[in-house]
């Protein structure tokens, strides 16, 4: 019967429109709720919420009371702001030789006159241009001391090109939240870095940190 | 009295939605006739082939992600293994059903983005290709799940993956292969037999088999013509020998033929995963490859089947730590060969049919 495909199509249509399952916008940064959903969103009861923040809850009552959302993120996800760990790096400059884009810059100078075992040399620069970065993960792969890992949010929006360039600084005092990309030793322990707590520069690398009384088996035959 | 028109011609492009990213066609029109089509292309040209002459065989990889864009695994696919012919590298088991499925649920994202904006163009504004866009993004995930990046993926590396898959995506893999199917009965529920969608490209932009061999082309495009080659079929590569999937081919060449055989080879891909994920056993996932490959002096031309048809690449070396030549044939670019062919005498409307049917990435033609 000429027709019967139209209303076939009509059908998925309908049912697209109509079941919830079906319905895939998430509103980001931010989205509306009610007065529910917002104590859901803020954990706190009702009768707390009034009593704190009466004018979210008029906002609430409109409809309109604003909530953040978090999109759903996986550990692996390769994200802007790289962790660096400077305990960690030696200024091998690894990562720069590996880059596809040639964007990370180590200037590095011999720390004192005679380098003992057990020293490394300063670094004076390491720079990443994260503006130009196409976040491969190379220099993550390349990194023999796993001193730099991907970093794991997205949110790094800025307004000058001058300002993408991420410095020394900048790094040791971002977030040490490093994303699981080629670091299996931290995916193995069921990291997660939007839920987990940040990664100090010890416990990071490949191999565990010996124990007291592995380092003084280790040191006593010497 | 007897009304003359004369020939207009017009530019379609190069940033027009219907091209697909920056393509333009000069079409001369008579009336709403064709007459006479020019593509003209480049305006996407990046020089992917002279940047890889100085980057290292694995740092390329990062540039096949930006050929097909729509399809970063296949084209990863297609140049490692064009690098472990010519540096003879072995992939072990795991790595290589790895890549299988990765490959597999690419193409599927991309045929989904085929038949989305085929309806796009159909006049069907955006609510079906935006069916097709969330279960694609579903692929995405997956994806996200497996290399931390949804479209620009660098998943792999010569002599096999990068890294293992997460434990949390083999239920989220089998949660798909379950529902996928459903879907796309609806997706055919809403096309295959609406007889708008038949009017529109049933017989229309008929390309004969003679006509396709004679042009290279390959692909779904070829297929619809009835021919029977696929690459997998042909030459097995990775683990297709020991997977049972068909080959969909239409009849006649069509427009709705070439949609029809995407449709199915959604299906044989699903097949295909599901498959590998029955076999799959665990093992390592990358072969003992060094940082910096140094092929011996020699040249190697390996063909891979992509979602748009024979996707090769030809790597010449001399010796040293990246390629001397790299070529890459691109099938976006030589399903266009008939195009003129295929355009001239239809209408306008038509002409924004019949040339989404040939599903070109502009990444891929100009690269």
């Amino acid at each position: 019967m000429y027709g019967l495909g139209l209303a076939k199509g009509l059908v998925v249509t309908a049912k697209n429109l109509v079941l919830p399952s079906r319905m895939m916008t998430i509103q980001y940064p931010d989205r509306k709720v009610g007065l529910l959903g917002l104590s859901k969103a803020t954990d706190t009861s009702l009768v707390d919420l009034i009593r704190k923040d009466p004018v979210n809850v008029f906002k609430a009552l409109l409809g309109i009371a604003d909530v953040k959302t978090s999109l759903p993120q996986h550990p692996r996800f390769r994200g802007e702001e790289f962790n660096w760990y400077e305990q960690r790096c030696t200024g091998c400059a690894s990562c720069a030789k590996y880059c596809p884009l040639g964007i990370i810059e180590i200037v590095t100078s011999e720390s004192g006159d005679q380098m003992q075992e057990g020293q490394k040399y300063h670094l004076d620069k390491f720079d990443i241009d994260i503006g130009r970065c196409m976040f491969c993960g190379l220099c993550v792969e390349a990194c023999p001391y796993d001193a730099l890992h991907m970093g794991s949010g997205f949110e790094e929006g800025k307004y000058r090109r001058q300002d993408l360039v991420i410095d020394k600084r900048q790094l040791v005092s971002a977030k040490k939240k490093p994303s699981t990309w080629f670091r299996p030793q931290l995916s193995n322990k069921n990291y997660d870095p939007h839920k987990g707590k940040n990664v100090k520069w010890d416990s990071a690398g490949r191999h565990e940190k010996p124990s007291l009384q592995q380092q003084q088996d280790k040191w006593a035959k010497r | 009295m007897s009304i003359n028109t004369q020939p207009v011609t017009i530019n379609l492009g190069p940033q027009h939605p219907s091209t697909h990213g920056v393509f333009r066609l000069r079409v001369t029109f008579d009336g709403e006739q064709v007459i006479d089509v020019e593509p003209v292309f480049g305006y996407l040209h990046r020089g992917t082939e002279k940047l890889a002459e100085e980057r290292n065989y694995v740092q390329i990889v990062t540039l096949t992600d930006r050929l097909d864009y729509v399809a970063a695994m296949t084209n990863n696919l297609a140049y490692v293994r064009a690098v472990e012919s010519l540096a003879g590298i072995s992939v072990p088991d795991r790595g290589m059903y790895l890549r299988v499925i990765s490959a597999e649920l690419q193409r599927i994202a991309s045929h989904l983005i085929a038949t989305g904006f085929l309806l796009d163009e159909l006049g069907a504004f955006h609510t079906p290709l935006i069916y097709c866009f969330r279960e694609r993004e579903r692929i995405l995930e997956l994806f996200e799940m497996l290399c931390g990046a949804r479209i620009t993926v660098s998943y792999m590396r010569p002599g096999g993956v990068f890294q293992d898959a997460p434990i949390d995506f083999w239920p989220r893999l089998d949660d798909f292969l379950s529902s996928m199917p459903g879907y796309l009965d609806e997706l055919e529920g809403l096309i295959t037999e609406n007889e708008v969608v038949l009017a529109r490209t049933r017989d229309m932009g008929i390309l004969s088999a003679q006509d396709a061999i004679d042009a290279s082309i390959t692909g779904p495009v070829l297929r619809a013509t009835g021919v029977q080659w696929d690459l997998r079929k042909a030459e097995p590569h990775e683990v297709y020998d020991r997977l049972d999937f068909d080959v969909p081919i239409g009849s006649v060449g069509d427009t709705y033929d070439r949609y029809y055989v995407r449709v199915q080879e959604m299906r044989q891909s699903l097949r295909i995963v599901q498959q590998c994920v029955e076999q799959i056993e665990p093992g390592p996932v990358r072969s003992e490859t060094p940082y910096f490959i140094r092929p011996d002096a020699v040249d190697t031309y390996v063909g891979t089947e992509s979602p748009k048809g024979e996707l090769g690449f030809y790597i010449v070396s001399d010796g040293g730590i990246s390629p001397y030549r790299m070529h890459i044939r691109a099938p976006s670019f030589i399903n266009l060969t008939t195009l003129r062919d295929l355009l001239v005498g239809w209408k306008m409307a038509d002409l924004i049919v019949i040339f989404g049917s040939i599903d070109i990435v502009v990444g891929e033609v100009d690269r």
